[in-house]
């Protein structure tokens, strides 16, 4: 070869830009890969200076997360039966038994129904509202738009007490109802916003064509354009989740029992005996978990989302 | 098959009148194409007769049935996108058969007329590809596919050879000419390219501005424009005008252009003020210049294969001539024209509109 096209990259940047994306892929990964080792070591080894990089793997974290445990005297053990499980014998070693299931999975399963619950919600709603503001003449449509934004334009958290009080008057406070819908309002603007710039790009025509071969309006969007959306609507659906899942101060402040979703609860671990870390990073690894198998599950679309509309077909 | 009748049809978009009460009839089996600038309402007409637009008002009469306000879905029409507008998420078959599944058609009935279809339009080995990957043609032709399965009343095309290369389009256009003789269906075609216009139509609705300016089969239209907007937008190059001030008489065969008497078919209206003189290229001539003629010096001459294009800079404005390539005319010569007096078109500059004379006197009547 004589030369070299200018818009290929050559070997030598290919190895440049390699070594740049790992060595930075190796830096943000470093805490997530320290929680999830920190989750598979015993307490000791979790406090223990320097750090262990190297340490027996044990899944002490794993049980103190799902159990709540007592105490017991060597006189009160030798009544007992021996332990019949792995995870009974684990806690008898320290001198405890299992009183019974930790709360975790039942924060987990609210965070779950909330999470899902909210990002369905706001899926749902702005695609039909993004959909209308995109093909319909709405009256002052730059105005609503502008309107819904607007919401965005402070963090959320600014209005925590009016909406703690609005809660508390209206019984919402510690429901999952109350928190799918606080999650959904918030996440309502940017899946609307988002999925406009998405249906925008659809060309009308495949409507029309719809339309014109005897599909109803509602069935035309059914199975033209939603199929078309779907790519825009798997990237919304994705930063609704992570941001549903990931919410913190709502939850610190609306929800205490009933509905408190995980990310307040975890951090509650740390005092339960001692400062158990293991625990507290298994339920954190736990955490992590949905989010990313939902995100894998579509990523596909989210790729072809996030540069959507960057290239005319 | 069917017959369309638009009466004083009309819209509106907010202040703005894309179409202005147009009233015109397209016969049954009949390739009629609506010919217009951008902007100048054929699109939004055709949208009309299909659906997807309301009409501020004004009358649709699609097989004797008034549809104006109907939906889409129940005129029993077939629309052609210039972007196609194919289902992305569906492959060739599912695109062409997916008109079907609307109205319920059972499967044997869906795979017979999808046999048909693809024969028809020679698409049989594309049918189970995605859209995605077809060339311009088969994508055409897929469209068209979709459009006839269902045998509308009429077929209704937004430019659909737009989107093609010029090669293709040339191909195509006889393929959909052809198509539509064998079917013989009723098709309305938007277009703003004349010669694609002529080519393919039966008539013409020449539109400008919101208004259809003259309806005729191309020939008629090219040869006796209605206005100074029909014959400018028809042909290539388009109509010469050689603008003066002067006057005619009802009766009168002869008009004066700044001292030259020049003989024009018999007229029947009479016109006086700012007049226009019009006249295809290929009914100039070019000679010695006396005074008998319009007189002025070549300004360009361009050579085309079998002819040649001569521009020439008179007092009136400049005259184009299609000659025979092997005639030649320097730059800078001066010429007498020779204009043929059964090819003029008098327009009122005024107005735009052409003065009726006995040779375009049946044109213009019915038009």
């Amino acid at each position: 070869m004589s030369g070299h096209s200018i818009t290929e990259p050559t070997r030598r940047q290919k190895w440049i830009a390699a070594v740049l994306v790992i060595a930075y892929t190796v830096i943000i990964l470093i805490p997530l890969l320290w929680i999830i080792s920190t989750g598979f070591k015993s307490p000791s080894d979790a406090i223990s200076y320097p750090p262990k990089v190297i340490f027996t793997p044990s899944l002490e974290g794993y049980v103190n997360l799902f159990t709540t445990q007592t105490r017991i005297t060597p006189d009160m053990e030798a009544t007992l039966p021996p332990p019949e499980t792995w995870y009974e014998r684990l806690v008898r070693e320290k001198g405890m038994v299992i009183a019974g299931p930790s709360r975790y999975g039942q924060r987990f399963l609210n965070s779950v129904i909330i999470g899902f619950g909210s990002t369905f919600l706001s899926v749902f709603l702005g695609t039909l509202a993004a959909y209308a503001f995109s093909r319909f003449r709405v009256p002052i449509k730059d105005d609503l738009l502008f309107f819904i934004l607007s919401t965005r334009m402070m963090p959320p958290i600014a209005v925590a007490i009016p909406i703690f009080l609005m809660y508390r008057q209206l019984g919402l406070s510690d429901t999952h109802l109350g928190m799918i819908l606080l999650y959904t309002a918030v996440n309502l603007s940017l899946s609307v916003w988002l999925l406009k710039g998405f249906i925008d790009e659809i060309p009308r025509e495949y409507e029309e064509a719809a339309l014109i071969d005897g599909y109803t309006r509602f069935q035309a969007f059914r199975k033209v354009v939603l199929p078309q959306a779907a790519a825009g609507i798997a990237s919304t659906a994705i930063f609704c989740l992570i941001f549903a899942w990931n919410e913190y101060a709502f939850a610190v402040l609306l929800t205490s029992g009933e509905a408190q979703t995980a990310p307040p609860f975890i951090p509650t671990i740390i005092g339960v005996g001692g400062q158990d870390w293991p625990a507290v990073a298994a339920g954190a690894t736990l955490f992590l978990l949905p989010v990313m198998i939902f995100t894998i599950m579509l990523r596909k679309h989210l790729l072809r989302g996030i540069t959507f509309g960057a290239v005319r077909k | 098959m069917a017959e369309i009748e638009i009466r004083n049809l009309r819209k509106d978009f907010g202040d703005f009148t894309a179409v202005h009460s147009s009233s015109f009839t397209i016969r049954d089996g009949e390739f009629f194409m609506l010919l217009g600038p951008s902007g100048c309402g054929k699109t939004t007409t055709l949208r009309m007769i299909a659906g997807l637009e309301l009409p501020t008002a004004g009358e649709i009469w699609i097989d004797g049935e008034e549809v104006g306000q109907k939906r889409a879905a129940e005129r029993d029409i077939a629309f052609v996108f210039q972007m196609f507008a194919l289902y992305p998420h569906m492959n060739v078959r599912q695109n062409i058969t997916y008109p079907l599944k609307s109205q319920g058609m059972g499967r044997a009935g869906i795979a017979a007329k999808l046999a048909e279809v693809a024969r028809i339009l020679g698409i049989e080995d594309i049918l189970e590809k995605p859209v995605g990957g077809l060339s311009g043609g088969d994508r055409q032709r897929v469209a068209l596919g979709r459009a006839i399965v269902r045998e509308p009343k009429a077929f209704l095309m937004d430019e659909p050879l737009g989107a093609l290369d010029a090669e293709f389009r040339e191909r195509m256009a006889e393929e959909l000419r052809a198509l539509h003789d064998r079917i013989n269906a009723t098709t309305v075609y938007v277009t703003h390219d004349q010669l694609e216009a002529m080519q393919m139509g039966d008539r013409i609705a020449v539109m400008n501005a919101g208004r259809v300016e003259q309806i005729g089969p191309p020939q008629q239209i090219y040869d006796w424009p209605a206005s100074l907007f029909v014959a400018d937008f028809i042909g290539s190059p388009a109509m010469n005008f050689l603008s003066f001030e002067g006057q005619v008489e009802a009766g009168g065969a002869v008009v004066g252009i700044g001292g030259v008497s020049q003989a024009i078919p018999r007229q029947l209206d009479a016109g006086a003020g700012r007049l226009v003189l019009g006249v295809r290229p290929e009914h100039v001539r070019l000679h010695e210049p006396d005074a008998a003629r319009i007189q002025g010096e070549v300004i360009a001459s361009e050579y085309l294969g079998t002819t040649r294009i001569v521009t020439v800079q008179t007092a009136h404005g400049t005259v184009k001539a299609r000659i025979p390539a092997a005639e030649n005319a320097r730059v800078g010569e001066a010429v007498g024209l020779g204009l043929d007096p059964a090819a003029i078109t008098l327009f009122d500059a005024e107005s735009g509109r052409a003065l009726l004379s006995e040779a375009n006197r049946e044109v213009l009547a019915d038009g």
